[in-house]
């Protein structure tokens, strides 16, 4: 379980204020949603989050490890246990899929050529890219670049997964196919998984934990099958922004509709 | 930024590069790798630049000098001297350092826009040390045998120009580049450009790091790699010309 106390953070030499004492619990074997507007600080509070910011208040604690103590060397070994999906994929140009599927077995796992390459095939055919091994970032679809990096993430069995903004720039089927493969992997390895993101499919579909960031605040925690009887105005207006997703409210109020949609 | 900020931040990031590699082998692998694309990759260029100089400095030589007080194997003398002293390792790498200098900013800036050095860093890569180190390393070792190969060029050109136009005897030519030979010269072109090479490639790779913004930012961090180390390459070859040859 990730844990974060009382962030604060500022930039600006301390002029800008983005995080407000931001307190909330991101639980084993679940997909932990950071969602909000965009300028809101979500993506700020999860770099602080991984340790590619450092917060000015508060503690950020891994199974109990508080990273905003730990030295460089401590760190690095914290690293090691983190897999990351950025928004923009961030494979390595220079690297085929199966190459960068590898790169991290090859820096840090003591395994054989082999091996590595086993469980590179491995990572690829569970996010199901078996066939563009040898392919370049370059000569990749969107989703098939995201579902790389996910392989990338997972290669050392990461006990952590973040991911920034997934579902940025694909279509709605291709999004739903990265979500479930984001779920799967969470429930299957137990991983305790971060996403940002402000897709209200993805909020919908797999919002097992959410934590709802609203200009720098923790706006509200909970679960997707709770976000409809949610009286917070704030909340409301990002999730509701959409007729479908507003009409849909309605029609679960009007018909007393608890059970959450599949 | 101003300057000195620039420079103590230059100076900050050129520490963090400095370290033992993550993995050796990966080092090499990528130590190699970039001896061919920043070196090998570069002889094609350095042999057309080469000949063509060599040449050129024959002729002008011999239309500025050709007067009854200078021997006639002054123009082979002085063709070798300039090649040797100044445009065999300046010359060549303020020309080098528009190719290699912008391929390095390039390269790592777009790394930076596109999250890849933060995903290095993610997973507890010294980012720096992974991405500069075989850049700067390879470098300084391919350089000295760029700079021999453009020393050799620039004189065939010359030989080839006379040959060609005849504008002087060939033999008076041969004899020229071999009179009052000093060998040091060739060591002080060496030195040089070792210095040489590490200008261009940590101040080119200190640019694509720093880089924030977009593909305008990643264009405008190339252009700066490629003015500061020229810049750059010039002080240091003031200075080192100072303490080598007086």
């Amino acid at each position: 379980m990730i844990e974060v106390k009382n962030i604060d953070k500022f930039f600006d030499n301390g002029t800008r204020q983005i995080l407000f004492n931001v307190s909330a619990k991101f639980y084993d074997g679940k997909t932990n949603l950071i969602i909000g507007q965009s300028g809101s600080g979500k993506t700020v509070l999860v770099k602080n989050i991984v340790g590619l910011f450092k917060p000015d208040k508060g503690e950020i604690l891994y199974d109990g490890r508080d990273i905003t103590r730990m030295s460089a060397k401590q760190m690095k070994e914290i690293r090691k246990e983190i897999g990351m999906l950025f928004q923009g994929s961030a494979l390595f140009d220079s690297e085929t899929v199966i190459g960068n599927v590898m790169f991290p077995l090859r820096m840090f796992s003591h395994l054989s050529s082999e091996e590595q390459l086993e469980r590179a095939h491995f990572c690829i055919d569970r996010v199901n890219l078996t066939g563009s091994e040898d392919k370049f970032p370059a000569e990749l679809s969107g989703g098939m670049q995201k579902r790389a990096a996910i392989a990338r993430a997972i290669a050392l069995n990461p006990k952590y997964l973040f991911c920034d903004e997934p579902n940025s720039g694909l279509d709605p089927k291709t999004s739903i196919v990265i979500d479930d493969l984001l779920s799967d992997i969470t429930h299957e390895y137990g991983i305790t998984t971060i996403i940002n993101t402000h897709d209200m499919n993805s909020v919908m579909g797999i919002g097992e934990n959410i934590v709802f960031i609203n200009k720098g605040h923790v706006g509200w925690i909970g679960n997707k099958d709770e976000i409809y009887n949610v009286d917070n105005d704030e909340l409301n207006r990002f999730v509701y922004a959409t007729d479908l997703f507003s009409d849909v409210r309605k029609y679960r109020l009007e018909h007393g509709y608890k059970r959450s949609i599949q | 930024m101003t300057a000195l900020e620039k420079f103590g931040t230059y100076c900050t990031f050129m520490v963090q590069s400095i370290g033992v590699p993550e993995k050796w082998k990966e080092f090499f692998k990528r130590y190699i790798n970039e001896i061919y694309k920043l070196g090998i990759d570069s002889i094609p260029l350095i042999l057309i630049v080469s000949l063509f100089i060599g040449s050129l400095c024959t002729i002008l030589i011999k239309l500025n000098i050709s007067n009854p007080i200078f021997p006639r194997y002054s123009v082979g003398m002085t063709t070798r001297e300039i090649i040797l002293l100044e445009f065999s390792s300046s010359i060549l790498c303020l020309i080098l350092s528009g190719k290699i200098g912008s391929n390095i900013a390039s390269e790592i800036g777009t790394m930076r826009v596109t999250e890849q050095i933060d995903a290095l860093e993610i997973m507890g890569i010294n980012s720096a040390n992974f991405l500069v180190m075989p850049k700067v390393l390879g470098l300084i070792t391919i350089m000295p045998f760029m700079v021999i190969i453009c020393m050799a060029t620039s004189l065939f050109g010359g030989y080839f120009i006379c040959v060609l136009t005849g504008i002087v005897d060939v033999d008076t030519y041969i004899y020229g580049i071999q009179s009052k030979f000093i060998e040091w010269y060739v060591w002080f072109a060496l030195i040089k450009s070792l210095f040489f090479a590490y200008i261009i490639s940590s101040i080119s790779a200190f640019y694509g790091y720093t880089v924030k913004g977009g593909s305008v930012e990643v264009g405008q961090a190339s252009t700066d790699a490629v003015v500061m180390s020229n810049i750059m390459i010039l002080v240091a070859d003031v200075i080192l010309t100072k303490l080598m040859l007086q």
